[in-house]
Formats: C-alpha cells, sequence, structure tokens
C-alpha cells in the first residue's frame, strides 16, 4: 500500500499537465466549433488526386477567372 | 450523414429543384449537368449556382449535404457588384480589416472577419472552404460551422476583397464583412473562462471521486487510518481549486443577491458549496475524518457549471443570430460639401446637419429629413411591409432603409447611437438578459425552500446542543445540509430548459426567453398573421394575360424584365426573376418614376411598364382580371407606344407545408386561427387553402391585440406568429410570440421565439418539445423535494452516515440530469422526423457510385 504514497502525487502531476493541455486547448480556440472539424475530416474527397477528374477540372475552370492551376 | 445512400429513386429529381429543393415551376427548363446526367433546377439563378459548383470540381457537395440549398440562387446584378467593390476602399477596409505580415514571406496579408449567409449544413461549409481556398492570393479562410461566421486572410496585391466575396456569391452565399468588435470579444473571453472553470470542476471532480470511493470503501479500517488520512488531504487539495477558482461565479451572484436583499438560487447554492467544503477541512484538520464531502461539492460545481455553460452558449447564439443588424448601415456615405461636390465618407464620420446623396438601391446610411428628391423608400425593416412608399422633400426617413427608385439628398438628423436602428438594437439586448420566468418562479421556490431548510437546521442543531449530545450536533447539523443541499432542485429546470433551447435552435428555432417553453406548453391557440408568415411575403409571378394578339407571354415577359431590371421594386425584381436569364434586350432613354413604374426606348418606340394610370388606362378593360387561384394578384401593366400588350398578375405565395402545420397543430390540440389585415374574403379563401377553420380579415393591429386579449380573457392561452411592425402591439399582447427570421427586425425584438429556417413545421415540433419539457422539468421537481423530504428527517435523527448522504445527494443530482437528457433524445427524433420533412426535394441525389 505504501506505493500509493508514490502514485497519487504522480497522479496529482498528470492532472496538472492534462489541466494545462485543457487550458492551451481552449486558448488555441479548440472549443470554438465543436460541430465543423468532424465533418471536415470526411468531406475531404480526394477529387483533385484522380488524374482524370484533375484535367477535368482544369478545363472545366470558368468562374470566377481568379483560380490557379 | 455524409455520402448518404439514398434509398430513393432517381426519378424524384422531377419532384424539386437540383439546387434549392424547391418545386420546378412547370414549364421551367433550366437544366445543370451532373454526373453525367441533366437534372433540373427551378429558376436561372439555382441553374448558374449549380454550374459553378459543379465546373469547379465541387460537386461533392451535392453527395455531402444534408439539407437543401438556403434558397433559390439569385443573379448577381450590377448594382450589387458595386456595392461588393465598395468594401475594397481603404476607409471602409478600416473598419475590419487588420494588417498582418507573414512571415515566411514578409508579405503584407489583410485579414477580415466574414458572416456567411445560406449555410444550411456542414457540406456548405466545405463548399466555402474548397471553392474560397483555391483563388489565387487567398491563404487562409476557415468557417465556424456553429456561429456561420468566417476568417479569411488574403495577400491584397494579387486579390481583391469584393473578389473573394464575388466567388462565395457566385455558389450562392452571401458573405458580408464585420467588424468583430468589443462585443464579440468580450463574447469569447466569457466563453474561454466558463470552459476554463469547467475544466478544472471535471478534472478535480474525477480526481476527488476516485479517491473518495476509497474513502467509503476503507471506511473504519484503523491500519491504514494514515493512508486514508493523506487521501483525505489530497482530496482536500483538489477541492481548493474547484472552490475558489471554478465555483466563483455562484458566490459573485449570492452575494449580488444578497446586497439585494434577495433569496436567489445561488444564495443556497454557494452556502451548500462552502459550508460543506470547510466542515470537511475541519474534519480533516481534526483528523477524525468522519465527515468529508469533497467528492459532494467537486460534482455539485461541475454539473451546476455544465448547465450554465450551456445556457451562455445558447444565449451567445441567439444574441449573434440577431446581431446581423449592424450591416445594414451601409460603411460609406456619399456627402455633399458646401460647394456641392460629392465626398465619400465613412459613416461614421457623419454629424447631423450633413446633407447626403443616396442613389437608388443604397440604404439610407443614417436617420433625417428627405431635402430634394422624390422616391420610394423599402421600409421592410420597420413595417415587414414589401411595398415601398413614397418619400418626398420634407419627409423623415430612417438609417437602414433602402431607397429604391431615383437619388435622394437626406439632410442628416441623427447619428450612431441615436438612430432609431441602435434603438432597437439595444431593445434586443435588453430582452436577451432578460430571466426565464420559469426559472425566476423556480429561484422564488428555492428561496423559500431554502429559509426553510435553515430555520429547521438551526432548531435541530439547538435541540441536539442543548437536550441530546452537544458534541454531535454540529455534524448533524452538516449531514442536513449536505443532505438537502439544493443540488437536484438547482439543476431541475436549467438542464431541462438548456437541453430544449439548443433542440429547438437545431430546428431553426431560436428560443430568446426561456419562459416561451412553459407558455407554448400549454398554448391554446395559435395566431398567424398571413402576409410574411403564412406566405412568403414578397410578390411572385403567377400569370401573363396577353391583350394583343402579335405577342406571346415569354416574349411579354421578356419586354417587361429588360426594362424592369432598371428598378430595384419588389414587382420589378419579380418580373425580372420570372424572366430568368432569357436575354434581354437593352433600352435606352429609361426613366423610372417613383412608385408609378418605368419607361424606355426599344428600336425607336416608347415601352412602359406600370401602374394602369402610367401606361395610359382610365379604367382596366373588360375580361381583365385576377387569375381564380390568386384573387388578390397585384397587376403590372406593359404598354408599347400608347397601345396596351398585356398585364402581368403577381402575388405572394403560401408558404411551402402550411397545411401540414396547420394539420399537426389541429393533431396537438391547438386551435388554429388567421388574423389578417387582408380583405375578409381574400382571408378565407387563404384559410380555405391552408385548412384553417377560423379567419378573421381586415383587421387593423388593434383588432387583432383585441382578439387575443378576448381569448386570453377566457382563459386561453395564445401563441401569436407575425412579423413586421404592425403585428409589434399583438405580438407584445400575446402570451408567446414568434417572428419569423426573415421578418422585420423589430418584430424580433418583441418575440419569445424567432423562427429562422422560416419551416413552419417547426412550429408543431416545438409546441410537442416544449410539452415534453415541462412534464420532464416536473419531474424532476417532484423527485428533488421528495428526495429532500425523506433526506432531512433522517439526517436530522442523525442516522445519515456522511457517504450515505454525499451518495444521496450526487445520485439525486445523476438522476436529474439524466432525465433531462431524455429530452435531447426524444429531441433528435423529432429533428430527424422534421429534417426528413424539410429535406425530401434535396434528396433527389442518387447514391454514389463505388
Amino acid at each position: 500500500m505504501e506505493v500509493l504514497y508514490l502514485l497519487i502525487p504522480i497522479a496529482l502531476i498528470l492532472v496538472l499537465v492534462i489541466g494545462l493541455a485543457l487550458f492551451w486547448a481552449i486558448r488555441s480556440g479548440q472549443y470554438e466549433d465543436m460541430e465543423g472539424p468532424a465533418h471536415r475530416i470526411l468531406m475531404d474527397d480526394d477529387d483533385p488526386l484522380i488524374p482524370g477528374n484533375r484535367e477535368k477540372r482544369d478545363s472545366g475552370d470558368s468562374n470566377p477567372g481568379k483560380r490557379d492551376g | 450523414m455524409t455520402g448518404r445512400t439514398d434509398p430513393m429513386p432517381s426519378d424524384a429529381a422531377e419532384s424539386g429543384c437540383f439546387h434549392c429543393g424547391l418545386p420546378v415551376p412547370s414549364g421551367a427548363h433550366y437544366p445543370v449537368m451532373f454526373e453525367g446526367r441533366p437534372r433540373e433546377t427551378c429558376c436561372g439563378g439555382c441553374q448558374a449556382v449549380a454550374n459553378a459548383i459543379i465546373e469547379n470540381g465541387l460537386g461533392a457537395y451535392y453527395h455531402h449535404r444534408t439539407g437543401p440549398a438556403g434558397g433559390p440562387g439569385e443573379p448577381l446584378i450590377p448594382d450589387e457588384l458595386r456595392e461588393l467593390k465598395l468594401f475594397d476602399q481603404p476607409e471602409v477596409q478600416r473598419q475590419f480589416v487588420t494588417d498582418e505580415t507573414d512571415r515566411a514571406s514578409g508579405r503584407v496579408l489583410r485579414e477580415a472577419s466574414l458572416i456567411l449567409e445560406g449555410i444550411t449544413c456542414a457540406a456548405c461549409v466545405w463548399l466555402n472552404e474548397r471553392h474560397v481556398r483555391a483563388l489565387t492570393g487567398v491563404t487562409d479562410f476557415t468557417v465556424n460551422y456553429s456561429t456561420h461566421r468566417a476568417r479569411v486572410r488574403w495577400d491584397p496585391e494579387l486579390l481583391a476583397l469584393s473578389d473573394i466575396l464575388e466567388a462565395i456569391r457566385s455558389i450562392g452565399y452571401r458573405a458580408h464583412p464585420y467588424d468583430p468588435g468589443t462585443r464579440d470579444k468580450a463574447f469569447q473571453r466569457e466563453r474561454h473562462l466558463a470552459l476554463r472553470r469547467l475544466a478544472v470542476a471535471g478534472l478535480g471532480m474525477m480526481q476527488v471521486m476516485m479517491l473518495a470511493v476509497a474513502l467509503w470503501l476503507g471506511h473504519g479500517d484503523e491500519e491504514h487510518s494514515a493512508l486514508l488520512q493523506f487521501m483525505r488531504w489530497v482530496a482536500a487539495g483538489l477541492t481548493t481549486p474547484v472552490v475558489f477558482y471554478a465555483a466563483v461565479p455562484f458566490f459573485r451572484s449570492a452575494w449580488r443577491d444578497l446586497r439585494h436583499r434577495q433569496l436567489g438560487m445561488d444564495v443556497p447554492v454557494s452556502l451548500a458549496i462552502l459550508s460543506t467544503y470547510f466542515a470537511s477541512l475541519y474534519s480533516v484538520a481534526l483528523g477524525t475524518g468522519e465527515h468529508v464531502y469533497f467528492e459532494s461539492v467537486a460534482m455539485f460545481v461541475f454539473f451546476l457549471l455544465t448547465s450554465r455553460y450551456l445556457e451562455l452558449m445558447a444565449r451567445q447564439r441567439s444574441s449573434q443570430a440577431i446581431d446581423r443588424l449592424d450591416r445594414l448601415i451601409p460603411a460609406l456615405a456619399t456627402r455633399l460639401t458646401a460647394d456641392g461636390r460629392d465626398e465619400q465618407v465613412p459613416v461614421a464620420e457623419l454629424a447631423p446637419g450633413d446633407r447626403v446623396r443616396v442613389r437608388p438601391g443604397e440604404p439610407l446610411p443614417a436617420d433625417g429629413l428627405v431635402e430634394s428628391g422624390e422616391s420610394t423608400v423599402n421600409q421592410a425593416l420597420l413595417t415587414g411591409e414589401p411595398e415601398p412608399c413614397l418619400r418626398q422633400a420634407g419627409d423623415a426617413v430612417t438609417g437602414g432603409t433602402v431607397n429604391v427608385d431615383s437619388p435622394l439628398v437626406v439632410r442628416v438628423t441623427r447619428v450612431g447611437a441615436e438612430t432609431t436602428l441602435a434603438a432597437i438594437q439595444r431593445l434586443l439586448d435588453r430582452a436577451q438578459t432578460d430571466k426565464p420566468r420559469l426559472a425566476r418562479l423556480a429561484e422564488r421556490g428555492t428561496g423559500h425552500f431554502t429559509a426553510a431548510v435553515l430555520i429547521l437546521t438551526t432548531l435541530v442543531g439547538l435541540v441536539w446542543y442543548f437536550w441530546i449530545a452537544p458534541d454531535r450536533a454540529f455534524w448533524v447539523v452538516v449531514a442536513m445540509l449536505v443532505a438537502t443541499c439544493p443540488c437536484a432542485l438547482a439543476l431541475a429546470t436549467p438542464v431541462a430548459i438548456t437541453t430544449t433551447t439548443g433542440v429547438l435552435s437545431r430546428i431553426g428555432l431560436l428560443l430568446t426567453r426561456g419562459q416561451a417553453v412553459e407558455d407554448m406548453a400549454r398554448a391554446d391557440v395559435v395566431c398567424f398573421d398571413k402576409t410574411g408568415t403564412l406566405t412568403v411575403g414578397r410578390p411572385e409571378w403567377v400569370a401573363t394575360q396577353v391583350l394583343n394578339p402579335g405577342f406571346d407571354g415569354p416574349e411579354l415577359l421578356r419586354l417587361a424584365a429588360a426594362l424592369e431590371r432598371h428598378s430595384e421594386h419588389p414587382l420589378a425584381k419579380a418580373l425580372v426573376q420570372a424572366a430568368g436569364d432569357a436575354s434581354l434586350p437593352s433600352l435606352q432613354h429609361v426613366r423610372n418614376v417613383a412608385g408609378r413604374g418605368l419607361s424606355g426606348v426599344l428600336d425607336g418606340v416608347e415601352l412602359r411598364v406600370g401602374t394602369a394610370g402610367f401606361v395610359g388606362l382610365d379604367e382596366i378593360p373588360e375580361g381583365v382580371r385576377p387569375p381564380d387561384t390568386h384573387a388578390q394578384a397585384t397587376s403590372v401593366w406593359m404598354a408599347r407606344a400608347g397601345e396596351i400588350l398585356g398585364v402581368f398578375w403577381l402575388a405572394d405565395q403560401p408558404r411551402p407545408r402550411v397545411r401540414e402545420t396547420v394539420q399537426e397543430l389541429r393533431e396537438l390540440g391547438v386551435e388554429v386561427v388567421l388574423l389578417s389585415g387582408d380583405r375578409p374574403e381574400s382571408a378565407a379563401i387563404f384559410a380555405e387553402h391552408a385548412g384553417i377553420s377560423e379567419a378573421k380579415g381586415g383587421m387593423t393591429p388593434e383588432d387583432k391585440v383585441h382578439y387575443v386579449s378576448e381569448r386570453q380573457a377566457r382563459g386561453q392561452i395564445v401563441l401569436m406568429a407575425g412579423e413586421g411592425i404592425n403585428d409589434a402591439p399583438v405580438l407584445a399582447g400575446a402570451d408567446i410570440s414568434l417572428a419569423m427570421g426573415s421578418g422585420t427586425r423589430i418584430a424580433q425584438t418583441q418575440a419569445d421565439l424567432v423562427l429562422m429556417s422560416d419551416r413552419l413545421e417547426a412550429i408543431p415540433a416545438a409546441i410537442r418539445q416544449s410539452r415534453d419539457t415541462l412534464r420532464i422539468v416536473r419531474q424532476n421537481l417532484i423527485w428533488a423535494v421528495g428526495y429532500n423530504g425523506v433526506a432531512l428527517p433522517v439526517a436530522a435523527t442523525g442516522l445519515l452516515t456522511p457517504w450515505l448522504a454525499a451518495l444521496g445527494m450526487s445520485i439525486s443530482s445523476l438522476i436529474v440530469v439524466g432525465n433531462a437528457l431524455r429530452l435531447r433524445r426524444e429531441g433528435e427524433s423529432l429533428l430527424s422526423d422534421a429534417a426528413d420533412r424539410v429535406t425530401l426535394p434535396a434528396t433527389v441525389i442518387r447514391p454514389r457510385e463505388g
């Protein structure tokens, strides 16, 4: 049981680290939008990586005239 | 969600517009090619937008989206383009743009905040981000899905801000730069502080709870008493920041209540937190460890903070939704100098007495008096009336209203905070800080409850001290305080209401006052205004009647649109929209006569479009009457060289799903009444169409108020749905008021609910939801009071052991929270019902192959 005298302080340090990480996350705005990123990662489609689509996209380029590529 | 596979056969594509989901008018033919197959859209605007999306390789949007586009696409008119260009001027940009030097390249970049309109689902966010990021010169563009705000960073040497705005416009959304200002920053600070407190309380709670289990199980274990004592000290250390950092808002608000000699909810809450914390600390210091309740303290604080945080988010969201008001005032004004020259100045620099020139299509920069010129002004902001009214020299005009026909010179009378618009905004702010009555009621109840508990506890404590066992008196008192801690009671109402606020906001209904939930659940009668509430609120072309056999309908419409596109009048816009993207001939010598019509010359012949009088008619020719389906239709006449060619009929169309909404309300046992300012006959026709049994026409605002108060006198609870300043009195008089989100701002300031999505079917859904909420609140209150009623006598007899008291309190709080969260589940199914019904036309996309 004596090991608890070591484990509990270690747990306390961990809690402190987690708390600081949370504070940092809050400050860097990670809690500002709780829904968007979840959708964003799912929708990042691979269209431009498919050679056929890439050509189509480059030739069908009309609007608004300021696209790159 | 994403890549949804749709069981619907693709033939269903015939049922609605491929882009916006609205029904495709018969005869309309605006196809777009998508994945090798033609799809029908409802108008030229949608066609253009859908083409822009597909051509830019963003067609996946149609697979990913979960709702139809926010509205039909509208072609970008030249005036609007000019307006967008205004945002490139340095004086204007100064208000919302910040410069930043990019460290990597050393270039100066600009950053601005935008409000995006038209975002309906997460796929819209993806679409916008992909589209804008692909522009050369844009270094960063992120959209916040929750708030519909975006931040854009770009290189001013490569492209202008107006190019970005135009690109967003081309895919069917509208972006407005805005000044994030001090309020947004204050909101963010508030939010971050609340989150940090929540984090501290949450972490503290988890750790203390873990230790508490050990302490409970090891209770009375002599062998490990030193270890248990060590754990108690650790728990004390962990609880200290929870009490002195996380729980501070409760103490502050309790102190404020006490200074005002009130017993609010926060007084007993603070008392419970502090007394339990210090008693536990004292107990640890004594070394007996009999009465340690740190886990109760931490858990209590965490739960309360969670509910407060949700409440805060709901409040901020509703206020952000309404502060679009800001952008009604233009950024720049044209001031006339003493020697009669025009100069462009930022609106903030205007002073009373200045003279400003307002071109057609521009909003007025401030309140003032018309000095010269004659024009019609669209006052929809104040009145909800889409028809512009005539303003001549000497008439007062309001900042934010839109000049329609011809230039005006206006002498400014009020600027900045003194304007009508600013007053409306202040009203709004006040409405939002109002505390919900239900919460207030619960608080008053808690006040009495607390007073009773405190008196009882003191009495029991004295009895123990003098007659039973003086040494145990203190701990009996502590046990009583812990057992009766108003935890569950304090959580019972707010958790349920915040859950419901969240559910409702997802179906597009903003709750501006919590009390509305209570009243809505009890509503007996729903009164609807007609124009703008049950109807779209702006004229749409319904029919053309050709009076000269040499022309056909579409050709006539094309000629009329060629003239009307020079006007901002709603009737003119409706005709231009009806003509779609048919190529329009250009006319010479176009003249716009305010409030009457337009004339122009085509191939040497004069064309006129406007009122009967304007085209030279003294009386309506025989046989000309509105189509049977739209007896109320407005006529617009067309003439060439004095000869009448035909007449267009325009009418306000009913909103989608009016019938279903009325039917559903009936099923809920709610009476539906139509209160309209229109002629009684046309109100009756509309009511019949909508399935409403009782319709009152020809009602003035006073009549409506009278009608509602009569109903109330019979003991009924009335929900009024309306928009426009003419509805403002009746909205204020009704028990619950609901304003349309697209309606007049002043109506929204009065309303308990704002229907942002303009989907009527949200109303019955909201009534169902609020009934559930009330049921849950009642269950919660009964549970909380019942639990306390049992725990108090047990604690008073000294039988309640500390861990039992703490466990009981924690479980009773958990039950209350869990019970309230049931609303969320029910809410989601209600939501998906509503969403399914709404998105029906949009689910025409066939399942993704491969």
